[in-house]
């Protein structure tokens, strides 16, 4: 193995071992939260996004790493999003936690992450049709809310991160 | 706020925070080691495991295909960052005993019956599915969901929104029973 993939397989190992330990990598739980009865992964994504915002926004900022913006396709976020919302409501899993469901046990995984294979082999075959249609309606470029509201993200961070705990504040109040 | 669940997990506030640290530092670490930033992700190792599939049956096919190009065949750092989630959720649910063979989950069962063809069909569909939408959408929950929104991307946002939106609207028709 070289170097990078040993770093990833470390990486994942932790990974894998805290989605399992926040409970985040089941069926029940991921279509618990879409049936807004139990909001554990959103507890659980919100307070990474929390803490890693701030570690990645100074990083950033100091210029010891570059951020690597996903662009702001309208046709690719917004069919691209709703089709991932659909498909992850029957099969329960999202591609990183369908791995991990089957280390802990959940065998049925299999079958998403079957599934998910023959969709990425899919995508690849019709990528030349969605370039030409759902990709070319408006690309708005690789850009970041910093960009857009041309302010310090030492703004958006505490706005952002005083309504992550809000929403904690909420969650908890209502047995979520 | 308690720290643990009452099977022995962790408070997902917790676990959460960590994957927030781990971030962080594998950002840093990947910069320092690899020359390259790389942020947690999930959905692109699903084309280069399909693409490496698809190279022993047909070789050409993948080698002229303009996606499989731009993603690159092959196993690098994402691949086997996928590959340990695996490891790491077996090494901690048999720690804690939490592991469990599961064939159908209860949500499941309860709208669809125990039947094993009905659910790996449903997970297989919803599969293929999502994966296609999480490559038009450039990423999934984590790629989006985590790295995205800690960089505060615009894409992010509202890809996470759709992701949920319709999620929910999606569960609500598949898994409540119309009150007849």
């Amino acid at each position: 193995m070289s170097f990078e993939q040993i770093l990833g397989l470390i990486t994942g190992t932790a990974f894998g071992f805290l989605l399992q330990k926040g409970r985040v990598l089941r069926f029940e739980k991921q279509v618990g939260a879409m049936l807004l009865k139990d909001m554990t992964i959103f507890k659980f994504m919100l307070s990474a996004i929390l803490v890693g915002m701030v570690g990645i926004q100074l990083l950033a900022g100091t210029g010891i790493i570059v951020l690597s913006h996903k662009a702001m396709n309208m046709g690719a976020v917004l069919v691209g999003g709703g089709l991932f919302g659909c498909g992850w409501a029957v099969m329960g899993f999202c591609p990183g936690t369908s791995i991990g469901a089957l280390g802990e046990g959940r065998w049925h995984a299999v079958f998403a992450i079957a599934g998910m294979v023959v969709g990425a082999a899919l995508y690849a075959e019709l990528y030349p049709l969605f370039k030409s249609t759902v990709l070319a309606w408006k690309d708005f470029g690789k850009i970041g809310l910093v960009e857009v509201l041309h302010i310090s993200p030492w703004l958006i961070v505490p706005v952002f991160g005083a309504g992550i705990l809000w929403m904690f504040v909420w969650f908890e109040r209502k047995n979520l | 706020m308690r720290l643990k669940t009452e099977d022995g997990g962790w408070s997902p506030y917790l676990a959460g925070a960590l994957v927030g640290v781990l971030a962080i530092v594998s950002v840093y670490a990947t910069t320092q080691w690899m020359g390259k930033t790389n942020y947690l992700g999930a959905s692109t190792t699903f084309v280069r495991a399909a693409g490496l599939l698809e190279r022993t049956v047909f070789p050409d096919r993948v080698a002229g295909n303009e996606y499989f190009t731009k993603e690159k065949v092959r196993v690098d750092w994402q691949f086997m960052l996928v590959v340990g989630i695996f490891f790491g959720a077996l090494i901690a649910s048999t720690a804690d005993k939490s592991f469990k063979w599961e064939s159908v989950p209860p949500t499941w069962e309860e709208r669809f019956g125990p039947s094993i063809g009905k659910r790996g069909s449903g997970a297989f569909l919803g599969g293929v599915l999502a994966m296609v939408g999480a490559r038009m959408a450039d990423g999934c929950p984590s790629g989006h969901g985590l790295s995205g929104m800690m960089q505060l991307s615009v894409s992010s946002f509202i890809a996470l929104a759709m992701f949920f939106g319709t999620g929910v609207l999606v569960a609500g028709l598949v898994y409540r029973r119309r009150a007849s």
